[in-house]
Protein backbone atom coordinates (compact mmCIF):
# COMPACT_ATOMS: atom_id res chain seq x y z
CA UNK A 1 0.00 0.00 0.00
CA UNK A 2 1.62 3.59 -1.21
CA UNK A 3 1.27 6.03 1.38
CA UNK A 4 -1.06 8.83 1.16
CA UNK A 5 2.03 11.27 0.40
CA UNK A 6 3.44 9.31 -2.48
CA UNK A 7 0.14 8.49 -4.33
CA UNK A 8 -0.51 12.59 -4.31
CA UNK A 9 3.00 12.85 -5.29
CA UNK A 10 2.19 10.81 -8.45
CA UNK A 11 -1.08 12.41 -8.97
CA UNK A 12 0.52 15.79 -9.13
CA UNK A 13 3.05 14.41 -11.03
CA UNK A 14 1.20 12.41 -13.91
CA UNK A 15 -1.92 14.92 -14.24
CA UNK A 16 -2.39 16.22 -17.51
CA UNK A 17 -0.91 19.73 -17.31
CA UNK A 18 -0.89 22.15 -20.35
CA UNK A 19 2.30 22.29 -22.08
CA UNK A 20 3.08 25.70 -23.60
CA UNK A 21 5.66 25.64 -26.33
CA UNK A 22 4.85 27.82 -28.22
CA UNK A 23 7.55 30.85 -28.68
CA UNK A 24 5.42 33.62 -29.88
CA UNK A 25 3.05 33.30 -27.13
CA UNK A 26 5.66 33.24 -23.86
CA UNK A 27 6.35 36.47 -22.49
CA UNK A 28 8.97 36.32 -20.19
CA UNK A 29 9.83 38.90 -17.44
CA UNK A 30 12.72 40.86 -17.93
CA UNK A 31 14.75 38.77 -15.42
CA UNK A 32 13.80 35.92 -17.20
CA UNK A 33 15.41 37.19 -20.40
CA UNK A 34 18.39 38.75 -18.90
CA UNK A 35 18.99 35.19 -17.39
CA UNK A 36 18.58 33.39 -20.70
CA UNK A 37 20.61 35.72 -22.34
CA UNK A 38 23.50 35.01 -19.52
CA UNK A 39 23.66 31.60 -20.95
CA UNK A 40 23.12 32.46 -24.91
CA UNK A 41 25.81 34.65 -24.51
CA UNK A 42 27.71 32.60 -22.58
CA UNK A 43 27.63 30.18 -26.22
CA UNK A 44 28.74 32.96 -28.01
CA UNK A 45 31.76 33.48 -26.58
CA UNK A 46 32.60 29.99 -26.33
CA UNK A 47 31.72 29.82 -30.16
CA UNK A 48 33.58 33.27 -30.59
CA UNK A 49 37.17 32.21 -28.51
CA UNK A 50 38.87 30.94 -31.57
CA UNK A 51 38.20 34.66 -33.34
CA UNK A 52 39.83 35.93 -29.87
CA UNK A 53 43.15 34.11 -29.70
CA UNK A 54 43.66 34.58 -33.62
CA UNK A 55 43.50 38.19 -32.96
CA UNK A 56 45.65 37.75 -29.99
CA UNK A 57 47.87 35.47 -32.37
CA UNK A 58 48.19 37.75 -34.96
CA UNK A 59 49.03 40.86 -32.82
CA UNK A 60 51.91 39.63 -30.60
CA UNK A 61 53.34 37.13 -33.93
CA UNK A 62 55.46 39.55 -35.32
CA UNK A 63 55.59 43.60 -36.68
CA UNK A 64 53.83 42.75 -39.76
CA UNK A 65 50.85 40.41 -38.72
CA UNK A 66 50.22 43.30 -35.76
CA UNK A 67 49.96 45.65 -38.92
CA UNK A 68 47.90 42.89 -40.93
CA UNK A 69 45.62 42.63 -38.03
CA UNK A 70 45.64 46.40 -37.71
CA UNK A 71 44.66 46.81 -41.15
CA UNK A 72 42.13 43.68 -41.28
CA UNK A 73 40.05 45.57 -38.08
CA UNK A 74 39.81 49.62 -40.54
CA UNK A 75 37.55 47.08 -42.29
CA UNK A 76 33.75 46.01 -41.42
CA UNK A 77 33.01 42.27 -41.43
CA UNK A 78 35.47 41.52 -39.16
CA UNK A 79 35.25 43.93 -36.63
CA UNK A 80 31.59 43.78 -36.13
CA UNK A 81 32.41 39.74 -35.84
CA UNK A 82 34.95 41.06 -32.87
CA UNK A 83 32.80 43.55 -31.63
CA UNK A 84 29.86 40.80 -31.50
CA UNK A 85 31.80 38.45 -29.69
CA UNK A 86 33.70 40.95 -26.81
CA UNK A 87 30.07 42.70 -26.71
CA UNK A 88 28.63 39.04 -25.70
CA UNK A 89 31.45 39.15 -23.25
CA UNK A 90 30.75 42.69 -21.55
CA UNK A 91 27.03 41.74 -21.12
CA UNK A 92 28.30 38.12 -19.68
CA UNK A 93 30.29 39.66 -17.53
CA UNK A 94 27.35 42.43 -16.15
CA UNK A 95 25.15 39.49 -15.69
CA UNK A 96 27.45 37.64 -14.27
CA UNK A 97 28.19 40.38 -11.78
CA UNK A 98 24.35 40.35 -10.93
CA UNK A 99 24.43 36.76 -10.20
CA UNK A 100 27.31 37.20 -8.19
CA UNK A 101 25.69 39.94 -6.05
CA UNK A 102 22.63 37.86 -5.84
CA UNK A 103 24.70 34.97 -4.65
CA UNK A 104 25.62 37.27 -1.34
CA UNK A 105 21.38 38.06 -0.90
CA UNK A 106 21.87 41.59 -2.70
CA UNK A 107 18.56 42.08 -5.26
CA UNK A 108 16.73 38.46 -4.25
CA UNK A 109 13.14 40.48 -3.90
CA UNK A 110 10.58 40.88 -6.59
CA UNK A 111 11.54 44.34 -7.02
CA UNK A 112 15.11 43.62 -6.16
CA UNK A 113 15.08 41.13 -9.15
CA UNK A 114 13.87 43.94 -11.25
CA UNK A 115 15.82 46.34 -10.99
CA UNK A 116 18.76 44.35 -10.72
CA UNK A 117 17.97 43.03 -14.61
CA UNK A 118 17.67 46.52 -15.70
CA UNK A 119 20.79 47.74 -14.05
CA UNK A 120 22.39 44.66 -16.21
CA UNK A 121 20.71 45.67 -19.41
CA UNK A 122 21.77 49.50 -19.09
CA UNK A 123 25.58 48.52 -17.93
CA UNK A 124 25.91 46.49 -20.81
CA UNK A 125 24.57 48.57 -23.66
CA UNK A 126 27.13 51.03 -21.99
CA UNK A 127 30.32 48.95 -22.38
CA UNK A 128 28.92 47.67 -25.51
CA UNK A 129 28.93 50.60 -27.22
CA UNK A 130 32.51 51.94 -25.58
CA UNK A 131 33.45 48.72 -26.80
CA UNK A 132 32.22 49.67 -30.45
CA UNK A 133 33.87 52.98 -29.95
CA UNK A 134 36.96 52.25 -29.01
CA UNK A 135 37.37 49.12 -32.01
CA UNK A 136 36.57 52.03 -34.78
CA UNK B 1 24.55 13.32 -3.84
CA UNK B 2 23.43 13.58 -7.23
CA UNK B 3 26.91 13.15 -8.75
CA UNK B 4 27.44 12.91 -12.25
CA UNK B 5 30.30 11.90 -14.49
CA UNK B 6 30.14 14.19 -17.12
CA UNK B 7 30.06 17.63 -14.69
CA UNK B 8 33.38 19.19 -14.22
CA UNK B 9 34.24 18.89 -10.08
CA UNK B 10 32.47 15.86 -9.82
CA UNK B 11 29.79 17.28 -7.52
CA UNK B 12 27.47 20.03 -7.79
CA UNK B 13 28.80 22.27 -5.09
CA UNK B 14 32.71 21.52 -6.53
CA UNK B 15 31.11 23.03 -10.12
CA UNK B 16 29.09 26.05 -8.27
CA UNK B 17 32.26 27.04 -6.52
CA UNK B 18 34.86 26.87 -9.26
CA UNK B 19 32.24 28.48 -11.72
CA UNK B 20 32.40 31.79 -9.02
CA UNK B 21 35.91 31.59 -8.41
CA UNK B 22 36.66 31.22 -12.08
CA UNK B 23 34.56 33.98 -12.87
CA UNK B 24 35.96 36.46 -10.90
CA UNK B 25 39.53 35.34 -12.26
CA UNK B 26 38.40 36.36 -15.72
CA UNK B 27 37.15 39.25 -14.76
CA UNK B 28 39.67 40.39 -12.83
CA UNK B 29 41.98 39.72 -15.97
CA UNK B 30 39.75 41.30 -18.76
CA UNK B 31 39.59 44.61 -16.33
CA UNK B 32 43.34 44.55 -16.27
CA UNK B 33 43.37 43.66 -20.08
CA UNK B 34 40.56 46.46 -20.63
CA UNK B 35 42.69 48.66 -18.83
CA UNK B 36 45.72 48.61 -19.89
CA UNK B 37 44.03 48.92 -23.46
CA UNK B 38 42.02 51.81 -22.62
CA UNK B 39 45.33 53.93 -20.81
CA UNK B 40 47.84 53.16 -23.71
CA UNK B 41 46.05 54.47 -27.03
CA UNK B 42 47.82 54.14 -30.06
CA UNK B 43 49.66 51.35 -29.02
CA UNK B 44 52.73 50.04 -30.92
CA UNK B 45 53.70 46.56 -31.90
CA UNK B 46 56.62 46.40 -29.55
CA UNK B 47 55.19 47.81 -26.71
CA UNK B 48 51.91 45.55 -26.64
CA UNK B 49 54.53 42.64 -27.49
CA UNK B 50 56.67 43.68 -24.31
CA UNK B 51 53.63 43.86 -22.21
CA UNK B 52 52.41 40.08 -23.32
CA UNK B 53 55.34 38.58 -22.45
CA UNK B 54 56.62 39.73 -19.04
CA UNK B 55 56.43 36.72 -16.53
CA UNK B 56 53.60 38.02 -14.89
CA UNK B 57 51.24 39.12 -17.73
CA UNK B 58 52.08 35.34 -19.29
CA UNK B 59 50.91 33.60 -16.09
CA UNK B 60 48.01 35.76 -15.71
CA UNK B 61 46.44 35.06 -19.34
CA UNK B 62 47.33 31.19 -18.64
CA UNK B 63 45.39 31.53 -16.01
CA UNK B 64 43.11 33.61 -17.29
CA UNK B 65 42.58 31.01 -20.08
CA UNK B 66 42.23 27.87 -17.74
CA UNK B 67 39.61 29.49 -15.70
CA UNK B 68 37.59 30.44 -19.13
CA UNK B 69 37.90 27.24 -20.09
CA UNK B 70 36.55 25.49 -16.63
CA UNK B 71 33.83 28.13 -16.46
CA UNK B 72 33.37 27.48 -19.90
CA UNK B 73 32.21 24.09 -19.44
CA UNK B 74 30.33 23.77 -16.46
CA UNK B 75 28.03 26.41 -18.32
CA UNK B 76 27.86 23.99 -21.29
CA UNK B 77 27.16 21.37 -19.41
CA UNK B 78 24.67 22.55 -17.53
CA UNK B 79 23.29 24.17 -20.24
CA UNK B 80 23.38 20.71 -22.50
CA UNK B 81 21.80 18.63 -19.59
CA UNK B 82 18.81 20.93 -19.25
CA UNK B 83 17.53 21.24 -23.21
CA UNK B 84 19.32 18.12 -24.74
CA UNK B 85 17.24 14.97 -23.10
CA UNK B 86 18.74 12.39 -25.61
CA UNK B 87 21.52 11.12 -23.41
CA UNK B 88 23.08 9.97 -26.99
CA UNK B 89 23.35 13.24 -28.13
CA UNK B 90 23.99 15.02 -25.08
CA UNK B 91 27.03 13.34 -24.66
CA UNK B 92 28.06 13.94 -28.45
CA UNK B 93 27.53 17.50 -28.20
CA UNK B 94 29.54 17.46 -24.37
CA UNK B 95 32.55 15.94 -26.34
CA UNK B 96 32.54 18.27 -28.74
CA UNK B 97 32.55 20.93 -26.24
CA UNK B 98 35.68 19.11 -24.63
CA UNK B 99 37.04 18.64 -27.73
CA UNK B 100 36.84 22.49 -28.43
CA UNK B 101 38.12 23.39 -24.96
CA UNK B 102 41.11 20.83 -25.45
CA UNK B 103 42.14 22.55 -28.90
CA UNK B 104 41.48 26.76 -27.01
CA UNK B 105 43.47 25.21 -24.55
CA UNK B 106 47.23 23.91 -26.82
CA UNK B 107 46.45 26.41 -28.95
CA UNK B 108 46.32 29.25 -26.44
CA UNK B 109 49.51 28.09 -24.88
CA UNK B 110 51.34 28.13 -28.04
CA UNK B 111 50.20 31.61 -28.66
CA UNK B 112 51.62 32.77 -24.90
CA UNK B 113 54.33 30.92 -24.31
CA UNK B 114 55.83 30.42 -27.77
CA UNK B 115 56.52 34.54 -27.90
Amino acid sequence: MPSIGAKMKENAVNKKRPVNLDFKTIDLPLPALVSIMHRASGVVIFVGIPILLWVLSCSLESESSFNSLKEVLDGFVVTVIVWGVVGALMYHIAAGVKHLLMDVGIGETLEGGLRGARITILVSVILIIFVGVWLW
Amino acid sequence: MVANVTSFGRSGVYDWLIQRVSAVAVGLYVFILAGYLITHPGLGYEQWHAFMSCGAMRIASTLALLATLAHAWIGLWVITTDYVTNALVRVACQSACGLAAAIYLVWGVQILWGL
